[in-house]
């Protein structure tokens, strides 16, 4: 998984509450074999306004707003589904932090597993990051939990299990992996029956 | 402290980490098929990571295969799904029973078949019935996606212990009743739910004296009441069954001293324990859209009690008060991970024989795999089903999900010999009716379901 520690770049606001999982990637792109290739159909609904012809006027769409990082959403963000889907499409689209208000827990679980960093803020200093110009860069510095952007600075919370991983960049698998040598050692003493 | 078998394999599979909490469990066995390792496979290829034990991972192709003409996939999804299995199990140096291949079949099914199912051991497959093969006395559950990359890379999952529950079956199955009534009758009565969160074990005298088939089918429902997994304590029949399969153990002696010592001590080592009588059991037939909503065939549909009920009733076209007699059959689908083994298949036979499907019915047999589809073939089982105008196919999921062309129209009525009814399960608007494969066989005869305790068909 990719390492997480500071992040500047510029962010997308889309202030809604309870964008649901349907909503990120609905279930007719589910049907894939990768785990890569959703980001194009991310917001689908919202994004096309027929199949193929994007809706010039929502944010993803905007020329200056493309390569942002930066995810700011309301509360509730990711409910629905559990899907897996949605939090690809949000990393294959290129986002690697969402500030929200609060997620669903398997969402939340979800983001874990895939290495996007899902911040919880209070409504007043995400409105105050959503007025950003799109030119401009809001840091997301892990290691001191803090948001910064023009002259403020926001505190964040997270479990420091999860801010582990990030920071090191491990998945679950990664962190297996520190078990090696007991993994070996319990297979050393599997019986054989041949 | 009195320990249940479950317990006992656990804490053997324990790499690190303490109970209560989640803990690195070693994986004996991955069962893998094509719906739910296209990403894992991805991952491992993206984070360069091999699979760990090739060895101990198998793979086959079952939900997407069309069982009409196995070879024309027509559906192009279905297509890249199989199509990327053999890619990746080539790539990997995964074993694969692709399609064609002799040990094709349904994943729960080639399992035991293979030999690769036994006791003692932990199992793991992307798909929820893997429940299955806790009959043989092992630790077998579903899992997801990021969790089947995880054992490939890792052969090992962390999961958190779940507490254990003691189904007591006992009394002399009545003829006619079989164990898929068993399963049916004890999620009727407990609900959907009630295994939320426990490890089942069932035991006692009804279930010592059931074949290894038997067993299976009721552990690949005990998921359908909420139970991730089912198990059964090892026993001769278990062992006997085992014994001489491809992927046996070659020193069966030395392995059966070691499955031996898997075994609950005593009733105080479940966490709870629930009873069931089998003397008076009535065949089941589900008349709602999950698995709870079940009765005996003698009964009525019950009266509206709440909103899913009210639901259910508007989408299956039936009311309270009918019977499952008056439910008019229009399909019938034989298969499936809960029966499509060869024993399922001999005793719809055996209703089926010397009759004709009613009117206007469509009869599917799908066979669980390749080899029962053989063993079948070389008993005459095929003749019988076709003779009585049943479509007798190639093996597969088919329309127990219905992810391929194999799907049940709109509307009708299916008697089915799967696990779930839910809406939309056999077909957008199919309406499914979950019973044993005697209950189901009578049902293609006559139409509709009867009782066969004592009807003549
Ligand atoms: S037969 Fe049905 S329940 Fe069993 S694995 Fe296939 S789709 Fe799942």
């Amino acid at each position: 998984m990719e390492k997480i520690t500071t992040i500047d770049s510029t962010a997308i606001p889309i202030m809604r509450d309870n964008i649901d999982t349907d909503i990120l990637i609905p279930k007719q792109f589910l049907k894939n074999i990768l785990k890569t290739g959703y980001g194009k159909n991310l917001f689908y609904d919202w994004r096309y306004e027929k199949p193929n012809k994007p809706n010039p006027d929502f944010i993803l769409n905007k020329p200056e707003r493309q390569g942002a990082e930066i995810l700011i959403s309301g509360e509730n963000f990711g409910c629905g589904s559990s899907r897996e889907h949605a939090v690809w499409a949000l990393k294959d689209w290129g986002f690697r932090v969402v500030i929200a208000g609060g997620y669903s827990d398997i969402f939340y679980m979800n983001s874990t597993k895939n290495g996007l960093l899902a911040i919880i803020l209070p409504k007043d200093e995400r409105e105050f990051l959503a007025q950003a110009p799109a030119d401009a860069k809001i840091t997301v510095d892990l290691p001191n939990q803090e948001v910064r952007y023009a002259g403020k600075t926001f505190h964040f919370d997270i479990d420091p299990l999860w801010k582990h991983k990030f920071v090191n960049g491990l998945d679950d698998i990664g962190i297996t992996m520190n078990y090696e040598q007991q993994i070996e050692d319990y297979e050393a003493k599997i019986p054989s029956f041949n | 402290m009195s320990k249940t078998m479950f317990d006992k394999i656990w804490d053997k599979h324990v790499i690190t980490g303490e109970p209560g909490e989640p803990q690195l469990i070693y994986v004996d066995l991955q069962l893998v098929h094509e719906v739910t390792s296209p990403q894992a496979f991805e991952g491992l290829r993206e984070n360069h990571r091999k699979v760990r034990r090739p060895d101990k991972t198998f793979a086959t192709m079952d939900h997407n295969v069309p069982t009409k003409d196995i070879f024309n996939v027509q559906d192009a999804i279905a297509r890249k799904q199989i199509d990327t299995l053999k890619k990746n199990t080539d790539e990997f140096g995964v074993r694969l029973a692709g399609m064609g291949d002799e040990d094709q079949g349904i994943v729960h099914v080639i399992g035991p078949q293979l030999g690769l199912t036994q006791p003692g051991m932990v199992i793991v497959c992307g798909d929820s019935h893997t429940s299955t093969h806790g009959a043989f006395g092992s630790i077998a559950f579903g899992i997801g996606t990021s969790e089947v990359e995880h054992v490939l890379a890792t052969q090992t999952i962390w999961q958190t212990k779940p507490k254990t529950m003691g189904i007591h079956v006992h009394g002399k199955l009545p003829k006619g009743v079989f164990a898929k009534d068993i399963i049916m009758g004890i999620i009727a009565q407990e609900g959907v739910a009630f295994g939320v969160g426990y490890a089942a074990e069932f035991y006692g005298d009804t279930i010592r004296d059931m074949s290894m088939e038997g067993r299976m089918t009721i552990c690949n429902m005990a998921v359908e009441g909420g139970a991730k997994m089912g198990n059964i304590q090892p026993d001769q029949k278990t062992f006997d069954y085992v014994s001489g399969r491809k992927y046996a153990p070659k020193n069966m002696a030395k392995a059966i001293e070691y499955w031996k010592q898997f075994t609950t001590d005593d009733e105080s080592a479940y966490d709870k324990i629930i009873d069931f009588d089998v003397s008076d059991l009535a065949p089941y037939v589900s008349w709602g859209t999950n698995p709870g909503m079940a009765i005996p065939v003698t009964g009525d549909f019950p009266a509206i009690k709440d909103e899913d009920d009210q639901k259910a009733y508007d989408y299956i076209g039936l009311k309270p008060g009918d019977k499952p007699k008056d439910i008019p059959i229009q399909w019938a689908f034989f298969g499936s991970c809960t029966n499509g083994r060869l024993s399922d298949l001999k005793i719809a036979a055996q209703y089926m024989k010397g009759h004709h499907i009613a009117n206007g019915v469509t009869a599917w047999v799908v066979p669980g795999s390749r080899t029962v589809k053989e063993q079948a073939e070389k008993i005459g089982i095929d003749q019988i089903f076709k003779d009585a105008g049943c479509e007798w196919r190639e093996p597969g999921c088919s329309a127990c999900l219905a992810m391929n062309p194999d799907q049940v129209p709109a509307g009708v009525h299916c008697a089915s010999t799967t696990n779930r009814n839910f809406e939309g399960r056999q077909g957008v608007g199919a309406r499914t009716h979950l019973a044993s494969p005697a209950m189901v066989a009578a049902a293609t005869i006559n139409g509709h379901f009867v009782d066969i305790r004592k009807e003549q068909i």
